[in-house]
């Protein structure tokens, strides 16, 4: 971590000594301590980890034994993107409204923490969580299940999940803007729990009344349930239209949560 | 306009309104290097909103705002900068090793690790989890953060709340530590005694202006009262009506004359009553000459 000076980029040489290489160290430094932060709170990592598990156990691979293969495959995307929802919504959602109102956001802005490396190091944290989620549903459904799953299918799986978790991050932001300090998990849980069954994460949704079927493709969950079983190999739908309404979303989501911050802090 | 390199801080001419609520009405501040600088005020006086706009946490609505001659919101200029704001609630489950690694990371060339704890007198808490110290130990570390990036100015929002006698006083001596090394110190403080025992200036806001500036001396001189106190049967009402006589009490056998001119009324005093016994002379502490010039803002608000 000594000072080299390397003469690089210009934008290096006027910010006051601050090389590339410190600069990038920053960044890790930040996302470093989100990830490591979270992981030793129980009451943020707990629940994450334990409803998605717990749910996955007893309705798909207890329940769902006798419904044959193809259910424990199908029930593993849903809880996957159950799981994968809450890191998102949660670790940025409660987080920054608990920030904005302790008086950390403010301390970080005073500080000079390099641009984006507050929400870079919790979007890198919700990733993370993410992969932890999907990592424990795969190994539970390969192992208990017997789920038939490639390795190809499981890999492209996890990678939907960890990618799957930005929009989430994004939603989780813009309600962080909206709501400051405790009152945001409640609020988080209002649109975390009527979504995920309304996208058919919970029952099937052709099992669901043709009116919430019609309006699922307005939940960003449904788009990626179906990605999940695409990757999976259950659904032959079109990845890249699913792919560019996620991206939609999140960017509509982060720009008016930006926007917000700025303006509000 | 080129400005001496001297000047590490200036308010000019700012004027800051919250939904039509006037925070700062025409602040000027300017602070040099190596300089101490204690800001005194009651609540709302417009402390922390001047702070917040040197930090470059907002903008002001009139005047201009300089840190180290550049826009405060521009990242080179708070990487000379350290930061202890009043509320922060760091996250509890990191340990304070790393948070100093973390917040040091941030900067060109921060001091080493133990240096920062050592300064702070933290050495012996690197381990532990932020939310299992006490108050005041958080507040030694939030200082340890503040100067670990080898700051040449450092903002001290209200340091010593919540600390006892003998951690504020430590906190003091670091505080003399940076600036002997050439740091630049703003502070603000409801201890009266801090700024008595550190500033080199002391600035009094109250309702967002700034109401006297100057030496701690000087603003002692501000307001040349002087406290007599003395066991007499002296009337009250009648010691009150003597000249440069500004207010008398009596408290049980004794009598507390604050007066302007104390060579005059103790003269006359001892004219008066040949029995006068237990007698005290003392000047005017920071305390009051603070009182008497915030008191007379209020009045004068009240008159108009």
């Amino acid at each position: 971590m000594n000072t080299v000076s390397i003469s690089v980029a210009p934008a290096a040489a006027s910010s006051a000594g601050m090389n590339t290489r410190r600069v990038i160290g920053a960044y890790i430094a930040e996302a470093r301590s989100e990830c490591l932060r979270y992981m030793r709170a129980p009451g943020f990592m707990l629940p994450i980890i334990l409803f998605p598990t717990m749910f996955y156990l007893l309705f798909g691979i207890v329940m769902g034994r006798s419904a044959g293969a193809d259910t424990t495959r199908y029930l593993l995307v849903s809880y996957g993107v159950f799981g994968v929802m809450s890191p998102g919504l949660f670790g940025f959602g409660v987080s920054l409204a608990l920030e904005r109102d302790g008086g950390l956001l403010t301390y970080k802005r005073a500080l000079p923490m390099p641009p984006g490396a507050y929400l870079l190091g919790k979007m890198l944290m919700a990733m993370v969580a993410a992969a932890m989620v999907i990592l424990l549903l795969l190994a539970m459904g390969l192992a208990l299940g017997h789920v038939p799953l490639s390795w190809q299918q499981a890999a492209l799986l996890l990678l939907t999940g960890v990618l799957g978790v930005l929009p989430f991050c994004a939603l989780g932001m813009l309600v962080g803007t909206l709501i400051k300090g405790q009152g945001a998990p409640g609020m988080l849980n209002l649109v975390y729990l009527p979504m995920s069954f309304l996208s058919g994460l919970w029952i099937p949704l052709n099992m669901l009344p043709k009116l919430l079927q019609q309006i699922a493709p307005l939940w960003p969950s449904y788009h990626l349930h179906q990605l999940g079983l695409a990757a999976s190999g259950m659904e032959h739908g079109s990845v890249i239209r699913h792919s560019a309404v996620l991206l939609g979303f999140a960017a509509i989501f982060f720009l008016i949560a930006v926007r917000r911050l700025r303006r509000y802090g | 306009m080129p400005i001496s390199s001297d000047v590490v801080a200036r308010l000019d001419g700012v004027e800051k309104r919250y939904n039509g609520v006037t925070a700062l009405d025409g602040v000027n501040l300017l602070l040099q290097r190596g300089e101490l600088l204690a800001v005194l005020g009651p609540n709302g006086a417009g402390k922390s909103t001047s702070i917040g706009l040197l930090l470059g946490l907002m903008r002001p609505d009139r005047g201009q705002v300089e840190l180290f001659g550049l826009d405060p919101q521009r990242i080179d200029a708070r990487r000379r900068i350290g930061v202890m704001l009043q509320t922060a609630m760091l996250p509890p489950t990191l340990r304070v090793g790393e948070l100093l690694r973390l917040v040091a990371s941030y900067y060109p060339q921060p001091r080493p690790l133990e240096e920062s704890a050592a300064l702070a007198g933290i050495g012996d808490l690197l381990n532990r989890p932020y939310g299992k110290l006490s108050g005041g130990q958080q507040r030694r570390v939030q200082f340890a953060l503040a100067l670990c990036g080898r700051p040449e100015l450092v903002f001290l929002d209200e340091p010593t709340v919540g600390m006892d006698i003998d951690a504020r006083r430590k906190l003091w001596n670091a505080m003399r530590t940076l600036v002997a090394e050439g740091c630049s110190v703003v502070l603000t403080s409801h201890y009266l005694e801090e700024a008595e025992a550190l500033a080199q200036r002391v600035i009094v806001m109250a309702k967002g202006r700034v109401l006297s500036e100057g030496s701690v001396d000087a603003l002692r001189a501000q307001v040349p009262l002087t406290r007599i106190r003395c066991a007499t049967d002296l009337d009250p009402a009648a010691v009150s009506a003597w000249p440069q006589v500004t207010s008398v009490e009596r408290e049980g056998a004794r009598l507390l004359i604050n007066t302007s001119e104390p060579e005059n009324v103790l003269r006359r005093l001892l004219d008066a009553d040949a029995g006068l016994g237990a007698l005290e002379v003392q000047r005017a502490g920071l305390a009051e000459a603070f009182t008497e010039l915030t008191r007379e803002e209020g009045e004068q608000q009240e008159a108009a």
